[in-house]
């Protein structure tokens, strides 16, 4: 099982507005080059600064309004007993 | 046909002690009205007992309930069928599971609650993608944010009894989303499987996300046996955990149920982060707060995996559920709005929101 996994390439995934989803086996470093061992096969990184558990991210690039690509002007949702 | 049990079968299995898990199967609950008195009436009763009084009282209180999403008494009916596909409950035979004359019993008050969902929840329309929609239901959706009251004002006493309440669910955390599991193919479920592996502590008993629960109850000095507080909680609880099992244990809502996972997840991290701190400020030692520590990281991942590999590709393979998706989606929003806006609300009037104290 755990030789299955070691062989999986990584991928990184660049979620709009928000982190880099991580995939597969590889070293993380934090400041200080010391490793991080991540806790879950899958993992987050921050990409908008402002994760209080970085370099893993807690969901505060919503907080602070943090964009991939400017937002639309229209909305992306609407209630179906609106005009 | 009538499909009866062996007979002996019901002194077998309620007489039988029960090594799998120390947590379940839950104790049988106070009945709360006439419905679940009838139904506590016939699970402690010989199998063959009619059901037409537990039929009648269904009937009744649905055409008498002004609003079937508060009634105690149908909420607390439908979550005791519901819990026979999950745990079991103490002494009450297996066999009721797959009782044709109580699914009937269940289906009428289903069938209620459904149509009262529909019509207390607006159905959203995605007017782009369906991950990008999900995102702006979550972020417009302002209702009054128990967690942050947790973070600056709430006391220990009501931490506890927003750990008790958090038990109908929590304690089997994850398993209404799962039985969407076989009735997923391909990318959505993968991507479901992949969120609930996770759940599940990724091979690692210890790191279920219902155990390090568990463990936090403990922690608290409160009692993690399944069901412990059922009798105390307020009917909001099993509102939410039956909207789950609604949406789980029909194939015909596995839209809903993936959008239900979806918002749940969305609208995880930022809120444990705030439990998180709430805690730490009353002096909750570290096996209370590692759940929602675990949340804070684990759920900034799933809220990722399930907006948009779970829901988004199951919008893509199944067009005609993008609205079921947005409903169930919408629908945890508002019903669990309504548990823990309605906790904060009985906090900040200085009432507890339990219906008996805590032993």
């Amino acid at each position: 099982m755990s030789a299955e996994a070691s062989a999986q390439p990584v991928s990184i995934t660049a979620c709009p507005d928000g982190p880099l989803l991580v995939r597969g086996d590889l070293a993380l470093f934090d400041d200080d080059g010391r490793p991080v061992q991540p806790t879950r096969r899958t993992f987050a990184l921050c990409r908008c600064g402002a994760s209080a558990i970085r370099p893993f991210c807690d969901g505060s690039h919503k907080l602070v309004g943090f964009r991939t690509s400017p937002p639309s002007r229209s909305p992306a949702v609407t209630f179906d007993d609106e005009p | 046909m009538t499909i009866t049990a062996e007979p002996g079968h019901d002194i077998a299995t309620s007489g039988a002690p029960h090594s799998a898990s120390p947590m379940r199967p839950m104790a049988l609950p106070s009945p709360r009205g006439p419905v679940s008195t009838e139904l506590v009436g016939l699970f402690t009763g010989p199998r063959q007992a009619p059901l037409q009084g537990c039929a009648d009282a269904a009937t009744e209180s649905l055409a008498a309930s002004d609003d079937m999403l508060a009634d105690d008494d149908l909420q607390l009916a439908l979550f005791l069928m519901y819990e026979l596909h999950y745990g079991g409950i103490e002494g009450v035979s297996d066999a009721w599971e797959w009782d044709p004359r109580l699914l009937a019993v269940r289906e009428t008050i289903e069938r209620a609650f459904e149509a009262a969902l529909r019509g207390a929840v607006r159905q959203p329309v995605a007017t782009r993608e369906v991950p990008e929609a999900l995102f702006a239901l979550v972020e417009a959706d302002d209702g009054p944010s128990l967690s942050a009251f947790v973070e600056r004002d709430a006391t220990s006493e009501q931490v506890l009894e927003i750990l008790a309440c958090r038990t109908i669910y929590t304690l089997k955390e994850a398993d209404p989303h799962s039985w969407a599991i076989p009735r997923l193919h391909a990318r959505a479920k993968a991507a479901l499987v992949e969120i609930q592996a996770d759940e599940y502590g990724g091979g690692r008993p210890e790191r279920l996300h219902a155990t390090i629960f568990a463990n936090a109850l403990r922690g608290a000095g409160l009692d993690d046996r399944y069901g412990a507080y059922a009798d105390h909680v307020p009917v909001e609880v099993y509102t939410s955990m039956n909207l789950m099992s609604l949406f789980g244990l029909h194939r015909r809502l596995r839209g809903a149920i993936v959008g239900h996972l979806a918002a749940y997840e969305m609208t995880s991290s930022l809120p444990c982060r705030a439990y998180a701190k709430g805690l730490r400020r009353l002096g909750f030692g570290a096996a209370v707060t590692d759940y929602f520590d675990e949340h804070v990281e684990a759920d900034a991942v799933h809220e990722q995996l399930a907006a948009r590999d779970l829901a988004g590709s199951l919008a893509e393979d199944e067009p005609q559920l993008a609205g079921d998706i947005l409903f169930g989606a919408a629908a945890c929003l508002a019903i669990d709005g309504r548990l823990w806006g309605g906790l904060r609300e009985r906090f900040e009037r200085g009432e507890s929101a339990l219906r008996m104290p805590l032993p």
